[in-house]
């Protein structure tokens, strides 16, 4: 049987969706435990909401001060050790993820699956390559631990109603002091954040200036979306560049995304394959993005928005 | 300091990706093949660091076939001073291809490597943080900034939340994100220039690398495709269809 070892993401002291994600894949697994493992400096609110989390059995922390930052030189040596006795370790597939799993599986001396949209069995599993334009599946080796990164789009959040036990895990590990943190600089919003938004609004190069995309910021907080863009406007200095979706950016899937003069290239459609419904705005028919969208409205952005407002009341 | 890059060979980011209808792989015969590009912006970052002094040799690495030699000779047109080239006819998953790293670094000892933070075709991004495991060495990802002082790196690094900065003591792994530099165009007297640059060619089998190549792909399939949807004709109609949806 097997038993899966979700780790978690958090930052600021706040467990990010992603772990309950990557818990939704484990259940796929259909195991006989998922425990979900907390390594932090410190653990007690952290354990307290994975403890939530339905489907885990068990949250298992190691608090330590070098866990302060999520560090993949200092956390892999500890997952690899906490993986002893489990088959499979699942990661979200965010930059922590990415980051650390692939450490953890070389340390394990096994392969990693990257991406994992679909469970077909226990070592058998479906990913994305050529940036979502071919589905692959494949085989781990079953005598071998899983080390799988879990593609967040790909997976609900698992639901909030468990009261797991929560264990702290004694590790004996010694840590590199070869890596250190120096600083986070994060795009101080009070926005819903993008990774995890039930709604996007995304602007591109029609959007024309750094001034203009005002207009984005507006009509998303009017609705209570996040804010995103194409790899254009960011490329073009109107946003930041953590704003960017698509496949070199945030791959995503809100309930629903607004494309707003972004005429749809390949690598931003395969940020937004999974979302649930969208919406393209752009003055161009003939664009992509319509290609691909529930609802098209073929006009100028900048006479469309305010209509679109009005209309919200 | 010597500073190693990874520099893959994968289908051209332009060329639309056709799955075979018996499920057996991707079309590739024919489609024109391309550096990486990230790889190509790895070894823009390292050129960079030789011009600036702060490197003296870059050594471009492949794995792959022999015609891989035409591949290498634009990283040394680039401006890399070396290539090596390690032959096998198979493709290699990125524990292998870390493996292979791991030997290379033991015998050329070089103070950074640079590597891609992914390649283009089978989107693994594996490679770099295996070799900094393997090699029990620090490793900054997705670096959109590199700054070389001190025998150390500080790097930023594009995560999820923002920009990360980082502190690692070399020699370290440096994976590269899209935005750490724009890569050199090629100009014609480098290509012939680069015709005389060496290119130490190396048996895979001769390294001693154990398989890491674990992962049988059984299947491949198109993705599935969004329908097309309606078009309204004002702002009014959109927002009266997604309030139907609840959406709004």
């Amino acid at each position: 049987m097997s038993k899966v070892l979700v780790i978690a993401e958090h930052l600021d002291g706040k467990l990010n969706a992603s772990t309950a994600r990557a818990v939704s894949a484990a259940q796929a697994v259909k195991p006989e435990a998922i425990d979900v493992l907390v390594l932090a400096d410190s653990v007690a609110a952290l354990a307290a909401d994975a403890a939530k989390i339905d489907g885990v059995s068990r949250v298992l922390t190691v608090e330590r001060g070098e866990n302060a930052r999520a560090l993949a030189a200092v956390l892999a040596p500890q997952i690899a050790r906490a993986a002893d006795g489990y088959s499979h370790v699942f990661v979200p597939s965010t930059t922590f993820g990415k980051d650390v799993a692939p450490r953890v599986a070389a340390l394990l001396g096994v392969a990693q699956v990257s991406d994992v949209m679909s469970v077909e069995g226990a070592h058998t599993f479906k990913r994305p390559i050529y940036a979502g334009n071919a589905i692959v599946t494949v085989e781990a080796e079953p005598s071998h631990v899983v080390v799988a990164t879990i593609r967040t789009a790909s997976w609900p959040v698992a639901g909030s109603g468990n009261s797991a036990p929560v264990e702290a895990l004694a590790l004996d590990v010694a840590l590199p002091a070869h890596t250190r943190f120096v600083e986070l600089k994060q795009g101080a919003s009070d926005r819903p954040d993008l990774q995890s938004a039930g709604k996007v609004v995304s602007g591109g190069r029609g959007v024309g200036s750094k001034e203009n995309f005002d207009i984005i910021y507006t009509l998303a907080d009017k609705i209570g979306a996040a804010v995103g863009a194409s790899r254009a406007a960011v490329d073009a200095g109107y946003v930041p560049s953590d704003l960017q979706v698509g496949q070199t950016g945030k791959i995503i899937a809100p309930e629903l995304y607004m494309a707003i003069g972004i005429s749809g290239a390949i690598q931003h459609l395969t940020g937004i394959k999974d979302a649930g419904t969208i919406v393209a705005i752009n003055k161009d028919g003939e664009a992509p993005i319509f290609e691909v969208a529930d609802f098209g409205l073929v006009g100028d952005l900048f006479k469309i928005i305010p209509e679109l407002e009005a209309a919200l009341g | 300091m010597k500073i190693l890059v990874g520099y893959k060979r994968v289908v051209d980011y332009n060329v639309r990706i056709q799955v075979k209808p018996d499920g057996t792989g991707v079309v590739t015969d024919g489609v024109k093949l391309s550096a990486n590009p990230f790889d190509d912006i790895a070894l823009e970052e390292a050129l960079r660091l030789r011009e600036k002094g702060i490197a003296d040799e870059v050594v471009v690495v492949g794995i792959g076939p022999a015609d891989l030699t035409a591949h290498l000779r634009n990283g040394l047109a680039m401006g890399a001073n070396r290539a090596i080239h390690v032959v096998t006819a198979d493709a290699m998953q990125p524990l292998t291809a870390a493996r292979v790293f791991q030997k290379l670094v033991e015998k050329e000892q070089p103070g950074l490597v640079i590597l891609g933070k992914q390649a283009i075709d089978d989107d693994a991004n594996q490679t770099g943080q295996m070799l900094a495991a393997l090699w029990d060495r620090p490793q900054a990802t997705f670096a959109s900034k590199v700054e070389i002082a001190d025998g150390k790196a500080t790097v930023t690094r594009e995560v999820d939340a923002g920009l990360e900065t980082i502190d690692v003591d070399l020699p370290a792994v440096i994976t590269t994100d899209l935005r750490l530099n724009e890569p050199r165009f090629i100009k014609l007297p480098d290509i012939m220039k680069a015709k005389s640059k060496p290119i130490d060619t190396l048996e895979l089998a001769s390294l001693g690398v154990d398989s890491g190549d674990y992962l049988k792909t059984t299947h491949y399939a198109a993705p599935p495709k969004r329908s097309k949807g309606v078009m309204v004709k004002d702002a009014a109609e959109l927002v009266a269809a997604l309030k139907q949806k609840g959406l709004l």
